[in-house]
């Protein structure tokens, strides 16, 4: 059985049609990224996945479940860090899992647990407030993992970070592929990132995927990235859109 | 214990709680600012202060004015010019103060236009005039305390001799009526701001979208927020009372169990409406806009610093609709009319139903991302 079934997917936002027609499947421990531009859908696409958007015509599959009938099983399953989140920064690390936690009836021994897989010990009784940008990824990614999901959704985890904090987090969430308990499902508009992590590769641009395949499938002609590809299929790059880089 | 401890509405009220507290404003505005509030107009108003009026002399003649000034007054300084001032004492009343300043018909005129003077005198051919607003309650009391004094001047208004028995009853004083006002007024304040602001606060903050996708029991949330608030009022309230108690003698002459269940019905009742308020926007600039429009009416018209019965006749129907007036009113026959059970039934039912309903509707409505 598929982890993830998206089947022909539409989503518009007034005159916007933000997911136009999307298929794909993804099998259990999967690394799976969407790579795209900003504005190409890829956030759309990943929270009608996450049950936080609906789709307006298709169907999505969360372990052949809908969201809509099975919407309180699901959560328990899947984990999520979504772009932009401000946690509470009057809380301190420590309490902010121990919050999160409580949502699954869990207590301090999976918070520890978290906490030293993403490294974050030494931060444990400091404000939320205090934390630098990619501390502040380290603990959504905690959060998201407290539950041990068996679907994890990461929203561009890594914009706006430095390049050392982007290979702390990556570094764990290679940990977790190990592991092969987890399902990944990753946006992101850094190519590396794709290729570093990604067992399977979903090219997102307007809504459309232009391109899917393992890295190995997508550099069969004749691009030598996944940058290039992409100039080729649209004539833009990839992070000239972003702005980031 | 440990159950307790990894029960998500424990921790969401545990973790409310911390925020609500590491804000140092909180402090301040819930507990020091409403006591303070208290004792300024608590000693304003319960102090035997002197009462002070400023009469303008218009025109030359003033010979049988003059004739009377002369005796009874003392020459003397009001805002750097020349006055007379006639000073007449009152054990019962507190002590008056006519200042009596001489200038032109025009001059005067703008003195009582500017709110400088209370009212203008004249005395032609041994004719005294008075000319004031006669719907202005002020100058109406100058008129009659003035003219009694220069009708018999030697008398001086002896209301020492008068059969006015001063009631000083606890319940009756101003600080009576007030201090149950006050901590109604800081409950609404407390739930509106405290929960409305947090929850758009933190739907702008997409935090609440974060917790959605959680198995976190919706509803859950908000009580956690209404708990923390009730817990927060209540320590409030006790501050109030401690100083209101320790500084002018305020006492509870009613039940108290009934004054926990209407202070409670209160909680509810503004808690549901804070929830409503917030339920969709995710501009704090627009939740701001929400809650003074919500706030800033009950504020003025429920009684709170004084008696809504001011207001024309046809409105008090409605004013007493207002579920700040209702808690009020409750809250005051307890504290100054002993009432108990009976008596806040009423106004604890509907603040509890009114609440709820807001609450169900709030959370029908509500905007998790």
């Amino acid at each position: 059985m598929f982890q993830i079934e998206v089947n022909n997917v539409f989503k518009s936002f007034k005159q916007v049609r933000a997911v136009n027609g999307i298929s794909f499947h993804i099998r259990p421990g999967e690394f799976v990224g969407l790579l795209g531009p900003n504005g190409a859908g890829k956030t759309t696409l990943v929270e009608m996945m996450e049950g936080l958007k609906n789709p307006d015509s298709g169907e999505i599959l969360i372990q052949g479940k809908n969201w809509k009938k099975h919407e309180a099983e699901l959560r328990k399953i899947i984990g999520l860090s979504l772009q932009e989140t401000r946690f509470t920064e009057k809380l301190k690390v420590r309490e902010t899992l121990l919050l999160f936690a409580g949502f699954f009836n869990l207590g301090e021994k999976r918070v520890n647990e978290v906490v030293e897989l993403t490294g974050l010990e030494s931060k444990l009784t400091a404000m939320v407030g205090t934390l630098s940008g990619g501390q502040r990824q380290r603990l959504a990614l905690a959060v998201a993992l407290l539950n041990k999901p068996q679907i994890l959704f990461l929203d561009e985890p890594t914009t706006g970070l430095d390049p050392h904090s982007r290979l702390d987090l990556w570094r764990i969430l290679k940990t977790l592929k190990d592991e092969g308990n987890t399902t990944l499902i990753l946006t992101t508009h850094y190519m590396e990132e794709a290729e570093s992590l990604c067992d399977y590769i979903i090219i997102i641009d307007e809504g459309k995927i232009l391109r899917e395949g393992n890295l190995k499938e997508l550099l069969e002609g004749s691009a030598h990235n996944l940058d290039e590809l992409f100039i080729q299929l649209t004539g833009k790059t990839l992070r000239d859109n972003t702005g980031n880089e | 214990m440990k159950k307790l401890k990894n029960n998500q509405l424990y921790r969401l009220t545990y973790c409310a709680f911390l925020e609500t507290i590491r804000e140092p404003e909180v402090l301040f505005w819930g507990m020091i600012f409403p006591v303070l509030i208290s004792i300024g107009l608590g000693l304003a108003f319960t102090q035997n202060s002197v009462s002070k009026f400023q009469v303008m002399l218009a025109g030359e003649q003033q010979t049988k004015l003059d004739s009377v000034l002369v005796v009874h007054t003392i020459p003397n300084k009001v805002s750097g010019k020349d006055a007379l001032t006639w000073k007449i004492q009152d054990q019962t009343l507190g002590d008056t103060e006519f200042n009596f300043i001489r200038n032109s018909w025009d001059a005067s005129i703008i003195a009582l236009k500017r709110g400088e003077a209370d009212l203008i005198l004249t005395d032609s051919m041994g004719i005294v005039r008075y000319y004031f607003d006669p719907y202005n309650s002020q100058a109406q009391l100058v008129y009659m305390k003035l003219s009694a004094l220069l009708k018999s001047p030697g008398q001086t208004v002896a209301t020492n001799e008068a059969s006015i028995s001063p009631l000083t009853l606890k319940g009756v004083r101003y600080i009576d009526f007030l201090i149950p006002g006050l901590i109604v007024f800081g409950v609404m304040s407390s739930v509106l701001w405290g929960v409305s602001y947090t929850i758009i606060e933190k739907r702008s903050q997409k935090l609440l979208r974060r917790l959605v996708a959680t198995p976190m029991k919706k509803s859950n949330f908000l009580i956690a927020l209404m708990f923390v608030r009730i817990l927060m009022n209540v320590v409030e309230a006790l501050v109030l009372f401690f100083f209101a108690w320790l500084i002018f003698g305020i006492q509870i002459q009613g039940n108290i169990g009934a004054l926990l269940v209407l202070f409670l019905a209160g909680n509810i009742g503004f808690t549901g409406i804070a929830v409503l308020i917030s339920c969709r926007t995710s501009k704090t600039e627009v939740g701001t806009g929400w809650i003074n429009a919500v706030q800033m009416p009950m504020m003025i018209l429920s009684g709170i610093f004084f008696s809504y019965h001011n207001f024309p006749e046809w409105s008090i129907g409605i004013i007493k609709m207002l579920p700040l007036t209702a808690f009020a009113d409750g809250m005051r026959s307890i504290f100054n009319e002993g009432a108990g059970w009976m008596e806040i039934l009423m106004p604890s039912i509907a603040l509890s139903a009114f609440g709820i309903i807001c609450f169900i509707t709030g959370l029908k409505l509500f905007k998790w991302y």
